[in-house]
């Protein structure tokens, strides 16, 4: 019988070593954040990461602040910038590293010790290079970053008499992401904007993990509904109904 | 003297008169996304979010009312609207890249006589961010910058060489400031409007390139 549930984030997690590159989903908020997926390779300690995703997170506290404004705020908010600041990440591949404004992210205050390398890159040729490496397509020809600093070093070829930049397809070793309903297929729905990277980073690893509110029998997921089909997903796992806290074991 | 500044709101709302029945419209963090707020109503535009929403509201001021699986691309609650449409990052940069989106309002530490524009390192910072800003600044028909004219230092932003890296070149087609409108043309920025109380020469002494005034000329209508 097919059956990619797990049982709990630290099985979920368990052939996850130093040295893996993982593809976090998210964006920007908590909703779509894989926290305890996170929170599973916090508790894990492994080194030497390299973090795959649009933004590493602002830091808990100033993401506190700032999103109390905007929404009530759970307790149980890990972005990756929580690995970058047990000094678990060695590099990430970001579009948001750095704060907007002149308050310092926990990448950027890791980038000054230089603990940490960065390469920077756009959220489209990011994204897309996610989706060729599920499609299994080597690389592609962006118009975007020609003759900017994201082109320093890469194939840059005319077509038609317009430039375009070559980017390579960005496989990981682990997807971590989030959505909402699961079947034990690995079939996934998500919520609102919580599919941004999510749904884009599913398949794009050897191994991918879901962290989903729900997992319902199969049948009940509506074919049409289904964004992520579960031949992309390896594991599934259900959030604590309750706020867990990040280092208690489950 | 001159005039008091315009506030962010002003220039978000003199850039909503830049839209037109139809659009789809992308918008950036910080001024930008104050837009939202302020399109007419009877205006039947479609915003779209580079994390994948195509069609949303306003900003949701009320965090009780707030969906935290409904954002925009500032990370803000954003509004349901009739006809929203939810895609995932992929499709919604195949989008931007393809060339779907009429115009992109981005902010910008600097903006270049030829339209180059400066939004990734912050002067005084190590590295920056691109988001989705230089997919937007390639593609999107018509890119339009949301900016205060001078920085923190009261330097100007409207310079003739960014001095830090460029997000994408001669990209910049009309720039709102808290003082002025300039259009970047093929022969250089023509300033076309003033906030209230500034003249010609208080707005050039802030711009490091020559303008050129417009035959039209004249004061800003936020009307």
């Amino acid at each position: 019988m097919i059956d990619k549930r797990v049982s709990s984030f630290d099985e979920a997690v368990r052939d996850l070593g130093d040295g893996a590159t993982l593809l976090i989903g998210g964006f920007a908020g908590f909703a779509e954040c894989p926290s305890y997926l996170v929170a599973a390779v916090a508790r894990k300690e492994v080194k030497g990461l390299t973090i795959v995703g649009n933004s590493a997170g602002l830091g808990q506290e100033h993401m506190k602040k700032r999103m109390a404004r905007l929404f009530k705020c759970p307790d149980d908010y890990y972005p990756p910038s929580f690995l970058i600041e047990r000094g678990q990440v060695r590099k990430g591949i970001l579009a948001f590293p750095a704060a907007m404004g002149s308050s310092r992210s926990p990448f950027e205050e890791a980038y000054a010790k230089g603990q940490i390398e960065l390469e920077l890159i756009g959220q489209g040729s990011l994204a897309e290079r996610i989706r060729t490496a599920r499609a299994g397509i080597a690389g592609f020809y962006t118009p975007v970053g020609v003759g900017t600093f994201v082109a320093a070093g890469k194939e840059v070829r005319e077509f038609d008499g317009r430039k375009y930049v070559l980017e390579r397809a960005l496989k990981g070793d682990f997807s971590l992401i989030r959505a909402h309903r699961a079947d034990r297929y690995g079939n996934l729905v998500y919520r609102g904007t919580t599919r941004t990277f999510n749904a884009t980073m599913a398949g794009a690893s050897a191994i991918t993990i879901a962290e989903v509110d729900e997992i319902v029998e199969a049948g009940e997921l509506v074919p049409e509904h289904i964004v992520t089909p579960g031949v992309y997903v390896q594991r599934v796992v259900v959030r604590p109904s309750e706020p867990r806290a990040w280092n208690l074991p489950g | 003297m001159p005039g008091p500044r315009l506030d962010h709101y002003a220039i978000a709302l003199r850039i909503t008169r830049e839209f037109k029945e139809g659009m789809l419209v992308n918008l950036g963090a910080g001024i930008p996304t104050l837009c939202s707020n302020l399109i007419p109503s009877d205006l039947d535009i479609l915003l779209h979010s580079e994390n994948g929403m195509v069609g949303y509201g306003p900003v949701i001021q009320d965090p009780e009312r707030a969906d935290p699986t409904l954002i925009n691309a500032g990370g803000q609650p954003a509004e349901y609207r009739p006809g929203l449409a939810i895609i995932d990052h992929a499709e919604s940069f195949a989008m931007v890249r393809g060339g779907f989106i009429d115009i992109s309002v981005l902010g910008a530490y600097q903006v270049s006589a030829r339209g180059d524009l400066a939004n990734t390192v912050m002067p005084g910072k190590q590295i920056g961010s691109l988001g989705g800003a230089q997919d937007l600044a390639f593609r999107a028909k018509r890119l339009i910058v949301a900016m205060s004219h001078t920085d923190k230092g009261d330097r100007p932003k409207l310079v003739k060489e960014c001095s830090t890296p460029i997000t994408a070149p001669a990209c910049v087609k009309l720039i709102v400031t808290d003082i002025a409108v300039i259009e970047i043309a093929p022969d250089g920025p023509i300033l076309r409007e003033h906030a209230p109380g500034w003249t010609v020469r208080e707005i050039q002494d802030l711009t490091e390139p020559q303008l050129i005034v417009a035959d039209d000329f004249r004061e800003i209508d936020l009307a």
